[in-house]
């Protein structure tokens, strides 16, 4: 297979866009794509600073990078999650990566800043690990970019992230959430930041593909918590849909944004924001969900027979905490 | 020559002496499967039932479009790009 621009070997194929690319101009691919996306979307001019939300995964990181190449001001956030055995690598190769780009990273500790690692969470609660972990890091991301002064918070989504959400969405028709999913969310007056997904427009597989090529070490592992999670059972599907018929899961989304987002936002509840009476963040109830989640996992003692590996590994050193230091 | 060893996790695994080249899978469950001999990286991944779509495939640290031939002696990562949650 050929380079669609220089005919040299190919390293990569995108079938979608029936194209091939050797190394060099795939990495200009991917970047032509995130500079694409950042300008029709309005994301951030190139001047703002910019708060990317890192994980250690393949995704944050090639966005990072990708934001550090194009010339932006992305300063890195991380949040330590509190996951035995997962948490602590992340963080690792999140400073590595950060150390060896000279680029500034912001680190929160859930744990030792708010009491909630997420092996806590499922220890004392009926929660869903990933629900959890979601809210309380959308909490996290609004604060901080606050704190720090950043208008825009930068997430890695890609194309299968936005793919799977729509498709859960669409088989349940929460017409909410359709109403809401977009490259990016606006800042509001209430006090939440612009959130954005520069990647959007790139597949998962493409953006492990820049990882690889530029040498990003990333974390390879899933999260021990995502097993089972529904949303790999979409990216299963639709990626056999994807095998069947390229182009599929961009056509999906892209119509969706295009065509189908507009009559659910039209139709969308407007609500209105207040300040949590405990801790000021944006809320649409008077004590907001992640107050709500610290106060569930302060009041109920552990569940026996679920997450006690995690509790005893939580008394060792080897947390995201304690290596944080 | 030294045999190919497939994993699925980026770790890279060497098959010693043996005559037939391995490819060993570690998700979602350890096995170990022999292949034998030349074969295309999409021909590979069929046979492991694997979608195209949700892995790389790697050797020497470089990427394998589905055309690649992977030959008795290569050590090759199929490494899965999909994350949940």
């Amino acid at each position: 297979m050929r380079c669609l621009k220089c005919r040299a070997d190919a390293c990569i194929e995108i079938r979608r866009h029936n194209a091939a690319y050797c190394e060099a101009h795939f990495v200009r691919f991917f970047l032509d794509q995130v500079e694409r996306a950042i300008r029709e979307e309005r994301m951030f001019d190139r001047d703002e600073p910019v708060l990317v939300a890192v994980s250690g995964g393949k995704d944050s990181l090639a966005l990072w990078d990708a934001l550090l190449d194009l010339g932006y001001r992305a300063t890195g956030l991380y949040i330590g999650l509190g996951i035995a055995g997962y948490s602590a690598p992340s963080q690792e190769k999140t400073e590595r990566f950060a150390k060896e780009r000279g680029a500034p990273l912001i680190v929160v500790d859930l744990a030792d800043e708010y009491g909630l690692g997420m092996d806590e969470v499922a220890r004392r609660t009926l929660r869903a690990p990933c629900s959890a972990c979601g809210l309380s890091k959308r909490y996290v991301f609004n604060r901080v970019a606050r704190e720090h002064g950043f208008r825009v918070v930068a997430t890695g989504h890609n194309l299968d992230d936005e793919a799977a959400t729509l498709f859960g969405n669409v088989l349940r028709w929460q017409t909410g959430y359709l109403a809401r999913q977009a490259p990016v969310l606006p800042e509001s007056e209430d006090g939440l930041v612009k959130k954005v997904k520069p990647l959007y427009r790139l597949a998962e597989r493409e953006t492990a593909a820049y990882a690889v090529l530029r040498g990003i070490d990333y974390i390879v592992d899933e999260c021990p918590n995502a097993q089972g999670a529904k949303s790999l059972l979409y990216k299963e599907a639709l990626n056999r849909l994807e095998e069947a018929s390229p182009g599929t899961k961009q056509s999906f989304l892209f119509g969706f944004l295009d065509r189908g987002r507009p009559i659910f936002e039209a139709a969308r509840e407007r609500v209105a924001f207040r300040q949590c009476v405990r801790c000021g963040q944006p809320t649409t109830t008077e004590v907001c969900a992640f107050c709500r989640l610290r106060d569930e996992v302060q009041q109920r003692p552990p569940r026996r027979g679920r997450g006690r590996r995690a509790g005893r590994r939580a008394v060792a050193p080897t947390s995201a905490a304690a290596s944080a230091e | 020559m030294e045999n190919a060893f497939v994993t699925i996790t980026g770790e890279l695994w060497w098959a010693g002496d043996g005559r037939v080249p391995k490819v060993i899978l570690r998700y979602p469950k350890y096995q170990e499967i022999e292949v034998a001999g030349r074969r295309r990286v999409a021909d590979l991944l069929r046979e492991l039932n694997l979608v195209p779509e949700a892995y790389l495939v790697i050797r020497d640290q470089r990427l394998l479009t589905r055309d690649a031939v992977v030959e008795e002696g290569d050590v090759v990562e199929v490494r899965p790009v999909i994350s949940g949650g």
